[in-house]
């Protein structure tokens, strides 16, 4: 095209104001993204970072309520993501390119150590809560130097199965010890038209119950697992205490007890359905109890908790998570933030933070931090944890005793349910994946 | 480019020979220049990540610090049950979504090519799923195939027909992903298709027409063949578009259940969320190396007949 020479200065011009329009824009949209805090004369902001479930987000606004009604000069943001590997995989991301919130919420145990606390978060062992918090919970928010990472929030619950009250009256049932118990009770609950074994693996994490939950029994028989595990001496497949909670998984599902919905139902599904009745059994975390209200109201002390049952009853007992999460806190936050920050920790380790936790979310056993005690009135599932604990029938699951958790459980687990490998070999393809997260932390006797 | 406004100018252009050899020698060095910005743009965001992808994928990596391990990284990749079915996976998906768009795509063109009503409206209809986000498309989907309470099975039971677990059953969710995915691309299949159909010159129909060729005869050996390049291009799109596709897999089952639906795409992801950086560059590595083993070949026995044309 030929412009006349007045028509190509007039393009020109245009051209280049449109290049330079842009360019402001680039420019000033990344100067309002930039998180470099400077507020207002005394107000410090902070965001924290918690799980996107519906009793996370409760506990998360009680608490933050609670804290900026204490202390009016600190503004707390509050912020959610998901959980499951996609949450692992934003939290990496995030602390790698120093993206993170101020305070974030994520589990201890394993999951702690594959964030590298040492170089990625603040040591928080200076802190006044940081000797009056439960022993379980401490191990397990320590990084490799020793030092304590997180800060106690919210409760500690047990791994095992949900159950139904009403049901097992109807059918005159009574709690399994063993799995052979378990398993007559799952014939007679089929015959009487309800399903015996839920299964919600429409979200996946839920799937590993039957493998983790089952560590109790698997650490009676052998006590020195996790220490093998850790050093590449034991394995899941060649180890039978611990592939009987694999082939748990297969005896279910090839006798039929899973719910009909089982490959795509949710979470709070299964947690509808063991409490209105539809399913007798849900092996579930006791925390996921603190739900109930939300899907079935009025139906919280429907539900009651026993720990998996292993191969002996004199021996069984519940798998403990000593709190999934803990609060922590990048390295990158400094000044007014990093105090604001270490505030709201201290907070959440306080009566009144505790209170604040348990109004979003009821508990379901007894606090992590030493200084909160629980309410009087607390739902059946927490009375039978409780018990547990109580009665010294409890110990932590194996993420709490060993740094290595393979990533893909979850699937491999579904895989095992859904009846596209068997068994032995589940536990196999585990230990593979267990193998490259070993070899990623670098641990000895893994190569 | 020469303007053929018409020539209105009377005036003869002045003798221009010795302004052009000296236009031609400045001409020589100017346009290589012109070539610097885009250079080191991709020197920059492509050819330096691709090499440094290449070294990181013999390492075991964790984006801080980087140990050589050799080809450890690729030994578990198809060492490991998981990887190789995604491996498979890939190219099954890529054939499979490839082929419909094809067939689909051309048997749309010829329908709005013809003469039917509300044509302009049904060509809006097939190509509007190309808009549509992709992860929207997915969503959706997820619900509508859900077993008890989706759509589809709802619809299907009127009928009296048990619908599958379209999603949940390992052997069907990757077919199904791929059905999702040809409902959304064959619109643009059928655009390329309606393009290259429209530009062949009436003459060829009219001396069929003339020598009495039968509609098939006319479509095999006129409309396929001179619609080649669009043929070409279709196929070497949806296959690149299918041996990378990630995003309608993880938004309708993250690869589930299990495995039984990943593809190398979302397997690269996986290990990339797991913290094995190492392991994951490995397998975009592999991707690479498949995608160009696949397509170059491909792409230059679809187009070998361009020159002699």
């Amino acid at each position: 095209m030929r412009f006349s020479k007045t028509g190509r200065r007039g393009v020109a011009l245009t051209a280049l104001v449109a290049a330079t329009a842009l360019f402001a824009a680039g420019c000033s949209a990344g100067s309002l993204g930039s998180s470099s805090g400077e507020g207002s004369a005394g107000a410090t902001t902070i965001t924290l970072l918690t799980g996107a479930q519906d009793t996370d987000v409760a506990s998360a606004k009680a608490v933050i309520d609670a804290f900026q009604a204490a202390n009016p000069n600190i503004t707390i943001k509050h912020d959610t993501r998901p959980g499951g590997s996609e949450g692992d995989n934003l939290v990496k991301t995030r602390l790698s390119t120093g993206e993170m919130a101020e305070v974030f919420i994520y589990n201890n145990g394993s999951l702690l150590q594959a964030i590298k606390p040492e170089q990625n978060l603040t040591p928080l062992d200076d802190q006044p809560w940081a000797s009056q918090i439960d022993p379980l919970f401490a191990e397990s928010s320590k990084g490799s130097d020793g030092k304590i990472y997180g800060g106690p929030y919210g409760t500690a619950f047990g791994g095992g199965v949900l159950y139904n009250i009403p049901v097992y009256k109807k059918l005159n049932l009574q709690v399994p010890k063993t799995w052979d118990e378990f398993m007559k009770n799952n014939e007679t609950i089929k015959k009487a038209g309800i399903d015996p074994v839920e299964q919600t693996y429409g979200e996946t994490w839920t799937s590993q119950l039957f493998v983790l939950g089952d560590y109790h029994n698997v650490e009676a028989q052998v006590p020195d697992f996790a220490q093998k595990y850790t050093a590449g001496q034991a394995k899941y497949a060649t180890t039978p205490a611990a592939l009987a909670g694999w082939q748990h998984i297969q005896d279910v599902k090839d006798a039929g007890y899973f719910n009909k919905d089982f490959a795509s139902a949710k979470l709070n599904d299964g947690v509808k359905a063991v409490s209105t009745g539809t399913a007798a059994h849900y092996p579930q975390l006791g925390a996921t109890a603190a739900n109930i209200e939300n899907v079935a109201p009025g139906k919280s002390n429907d539900v009651g908790f026993f720990a998996l049952p292993g191969p002996d009853a004199a021996t069984n007992g519940m798998t403990v998570w000593p709190g999934t999460s803990a609060m922590y806190i990048p390295k990158t936050v400094e000044g007014d933030k990093l105090e604001a920050a270490k505030k709201l920790i201290a907070f959440a380790a306080t009566q009144q933070g505790c209170d604040a936790i348990v109004k979003g979310a009821p508990p379901q056993g007894p606090f992590l931090s030493k200084a909160c005690t629980l309410p009087g009135d607390v739902s059946q599932v927490a009375k039978d944890t409780k018990n547990y604990f109580d009665s010294g029938k409890a110990s932590p699951a194996l993420e709490f005793k060993s740094p290595i958790k393979g990533p893909s459980l979850e699937q491999i687990c579904i895989q095992v349910g859904t009846g596209q490998v068997d068994a032995k070999k589940g536990a196999e393809l585990y230990d593979q994946d267990v193998k490259k997260q070993a070899q990623q932390l670098g641990l000895p006797g893994w190569e | 480019m020469a303007s053929t406004v018409g020539t209105t100018e009377a005036t003869p252009l002045a003798p221009v020979v010795p302004k052009t050899t000296r236009r031609e020698e400045r001409k020589g060095t100017y346009p290589y220049w012109f070539y610097l910005p885009a250079t080191i743009i991709y020197t920059i965001f492509f050819l330096v990540p691709t090499f440094a992808s290449f070294y990181f994928s013999f390492t075991r990596w964790d984006l801080f610090t980087s140990t050589w391990i050799g080809l450890k990284n690729y030994q578990t990749f198809f060492a490991e049950q998981a990887l190789i079915t995604g491996l498979g996976n890939t190219l099954i998906y890529a054939v499979i979504t490839s082929g419909l768009k094809v067939v689909l795509g051309m048997a749309l063109a010829l329908l709005l090519t013809s003469k039917i009503i509300a044509r302009g409206y049904l060509r809006s209809v097939v190509f509007f799923p190309v808009l549509v986000s992709t992860i929207g498309v997915g969503l959706t989907f997820t619900v509508l195939m859900n077993p008890e309470k989706g759509l589809i099975n709802n619809a299907l039971a009127v009928v009296g027909i048990d619908g599958p677990g379209w999603l949940t059953n390992p052997s069907l969710a990757l077919f199904s992903i791929a059905l999702v995915d040809v409902w959304k691309g064959v619109g643009l299949a059928t655009v390329i298709y309606i393009a290259g159909l429209v530009s062949i010159p009436q003459e060829y129909y009219e001396a069929a027409e003339v020598d009495g060729a039968s509609r098939w005869n006319i479509f095999r050996n006129i409309m396929l063949p001179l619609a080649r390049p669009a043929t070409a291009t279709v196929i070497t799109l949806s296959l690149i578009g299918g041996l990378r596709s990630f995003d309608l897999i993880w938004a309708m089952t993250k690869g589930g259940p299990g495995f039984a639906s990943d593809v190398i795409a979302s397997v690269i992801y996986k290990q990339y969320q797991a913290g094995f950086y190492g392991l994951s560059t490995a397998g975009s590595v592999v991707l690479f190396l498949v995608v160009t083993i696949i397509v170059v070949p491909l792409t230059w026995w679809l187009n070998r007949g361009e020159e002699s044309q």
